[in-house]
């Protein structure tokens, strides 16, 4: 047993199976490891594997010269990461994965602690943070990491000496306690009722959005309904564009906004069906091709994919001559006809799918651009979009697009910014529940009978919540069990509640001494 | 894709935890790998860590997510892998 005790203690600090095997069963144990010399070590296992135990057990080795082989390998692959650091972050991911892959295994495995992607999202603990966090740690304790950073920024204010510390720290220890949730609390309605109360007191319709005026979205109630339901495409999506450089001027965010805005044919030009000659003739407006950044190659490009044939010709009488498409029909039928205008008028020229609309507004000492419709995979595939800040209000989209963990601050940021804005203050912990439930399947999950409260596993409070005689009819047929473990089915059944002072049950324990 | 997912602001940090390492994890917290959230296999923080790591993840592989949450500064939170 003193065996295996000693090599999972080896193993736990990350000594190889192996060499943690070879060195028990020469009979070293961690005490003895501790004050054991390298050379002794040596002739149980190689001498590569001594030193990184050595090491791993936090033991100062002096490295033997005939140790640079194997550092030559490692070398390289820690060397070239900074350098590499510097260009745009795939070139560097690719060079990573070549170094990383030659030197074998190891390195590959190593590669995750040198991801360039993840940089510093988490901020590094300031000197008094750290003295904080010693502390909590010589008394093993733990608090969350705002708590610590708030007391270590306030005693460096004060100076605080270390007992005085300390003592502050044991104080923040029992409030922290005291503060805390108590267990089978049920705080998911307590949340339902936060949220609830101030949503009576807000408006059922509003449209605006603070700053920009003309822009009409969503807010009040509606958006909030939106939010819970987890709506696929919200009435009014909309997308924030950050560009990464050239926020400042302005000429340059209006070409942006141009390129973002989805420019249909009709927008710069008059069409029209000649039935006479039975085609269809466009006359591109050229003002207003000038203000959407149309070029006649655009114009060009999208026609010509209609037609095989040369379409732009000049059109008219002495009087009014002008450029024009022209778009012949090979069949003389009016639907034909009324269709071809159709399809010319609603083509594309150039712009992102969905966005309807792009507004160019200043904020703080930047433009961004906001765009109505929203259609974030393609607004971050552009070349001047600053992908780490291009946001969207359409959370279904950020989901697909970012992920699950994005969805969820998605949920958290719109719902306390809607509730915000109608100048209700609900406490974040209550809608950082809501968000949790909703993405804790590991997608966006509405709340309502398609969603959460559809996919409760008791049939009494899946009963008690909507379409009754469909889920007892169907439990009943495939004979589901329920086991009282939830509120709704006790109140059903006329039992206490498995909440609070109802959660605990009594056990009568006879005494030791009665046997 | 042209653009990291990872280096957006809402994407908090995900890191892929060793086998070892995630049932130190739940031995911890002392739940079993069905309670924790899940994140599905096509979750593009997934396929992204696919990338890093250099292989596919399987389903049951746990996931630590570093929030950087208004209340608790930085939180530490696990999602379990699941099919898509």
């Amino acid at each position: 047993m003193a065996r295996k005790d000693t090599i999972d203690a080896l193993r736990r600090r990350k000594v190889g199976a192996k060499t943690a095997a070879l060195l028990v069963d020469a009979g070293y144990t961690m005490a003895s490891l501790k004050k054991a010399k390298l050379k002794d070590l040596e002739k149980v296992v190689t001498q590569e594997d001594a030193i990184r135990a050595l090491k791993r057990l936090g033991i100062k080795v002096e490295v033997p010269p005939p140790k640079k082989a194997p550092s030559k390998k490692k070398a390289p692959v820690k060397k070239k990461t900074p350098a590499k650091k510097a260009p745009k972050k795939p070139a560097a991911k690719k060079a990573l994965k070549k170094a990383a892959k030659k030197p074998a295994k190891k390195a590959a495995r190593k590669k995750p602690k040198v991801r360039p992607t993840i940089p510093s999202k988490v901020p590094e603990p300031s000197a008094w943070e750290k003295r904080v966090m010693r502390i909590l740690q010589s008394k093993k304790r733990e608090l969350p990491s705002s708590l610590i950073q708030n007391l270590a920024a306030r005693a460096q204010k004060l100076k605080l000496k270390k007992p005085d510390l300390e003592k502050v720290v044991d104080y923040l220890w029992d409030q922290y306690g005291a503060n805390l949730v108590d267990p089978n609390e049920s705080v998911g309605i307590v949340s339902a009722q936060s949220i609830g109360e101030p949503g009576t007191q807000m408006t059922m319709r509003t449209f605006h959005y603070a700053g920009v005026a003309e822009m009409n979205v969503t807010l009040g109630l509606p958006r909030l309904i939106e939010i819970v339901d987890a709506r696929r495409v919200p009435s009014t999506p909309v997308m924030e564009v950050f560009v990464s450089d050239g926020a400042d001027d302005l000429d340059r965010m209006r070409k942006h906004a141009t390129e973002i805005e989805m420019t249909h044919l009709e927008d710069i030009a008059d069409t029209e069906a000649d039935f006479l000659n039975n085609r269809v003739v466009v006359y591109p407006n050229v003002a207003k091709m000038r203000s959407r950044g149309v070029t006649w190659k655009d114009l060009d490009h999208t026609l010509s994919k209609m037609r095989r044939e040369k379409v732009k010709r000049v059109e008219g009488d002495k009087k009014r001559k002008m450029e024009a498409y022209v778009l012949d029909l090979d069949q003389v039928s009016y639907k034909r006809l009324q269709k071809q205008l159709e399809t010319v008028k609603t083509s594309k020229i150039k712009g992102i799918d969905g966005v309807h609309r792009a507004i160019i507004r200043r904020r703080g000492d930047e433009y961004v651009i906001y765009t109505e419709g929203s259609n974030l995979a393609a607004a971050l595939e552009l070349p001047y979009v600053d992908p780490t800040r291009t946001n969207s209000n359409n959370i279904t989209e950020i989901y697909e697009v970012l992920g699950v963990e994005a969805a969820r601050n998605a949920i958290v940021r719109e719902a306390t910014s809607t509730l915000a804005e109608q100048g209700l203050t609900v406490d974040i912990r209550h809608i950082m529940l809501v968000s949790d439930m909703m993405t804790n399947a590991g997608d966006v999950k509405a709340i309502g009978r398609h969603g959460i409260s559809g996919r409760k596993s008791s049939v009494l409070a899946r009963a008690a919540f909507e379409i009754t005689s469909h889920h007892l009819l169907k439990a009943a047929v495939t004979g589901e069990v329920d086991y009282l473990d939830g509120v709704a089915e006790n109140v059903i059944v006329g039992q206490p509640v498995t909440l609070g002072t109802g959660a605990v049950n009594l056990v009568y324990r006879t005494s030791a001494k009665e046997g | 894709m042209a653009f990291n997912v990872m280096e957006h602001d809402m994407v908090p940090e995900h890191h892929l935890l060793s086998e070892k390492e995630a049932d130190g994890v739940l031995a911890e917290l002392r739940v079993g790998r069905e309670q924790l959230p899940k994140i599905k296999s096509g979750d593009p923080a997934i396929r992204f860590l696919e990338e890093v790591v250099g292989e596919p993840i399987a389903e049951g592989r746990v996931i630590k997510v570093v929030r950087l949450s208004a209340t608790a500064g930085v939180f530490v939170a696990y999602r379990v892998v699941v099919e898509r």
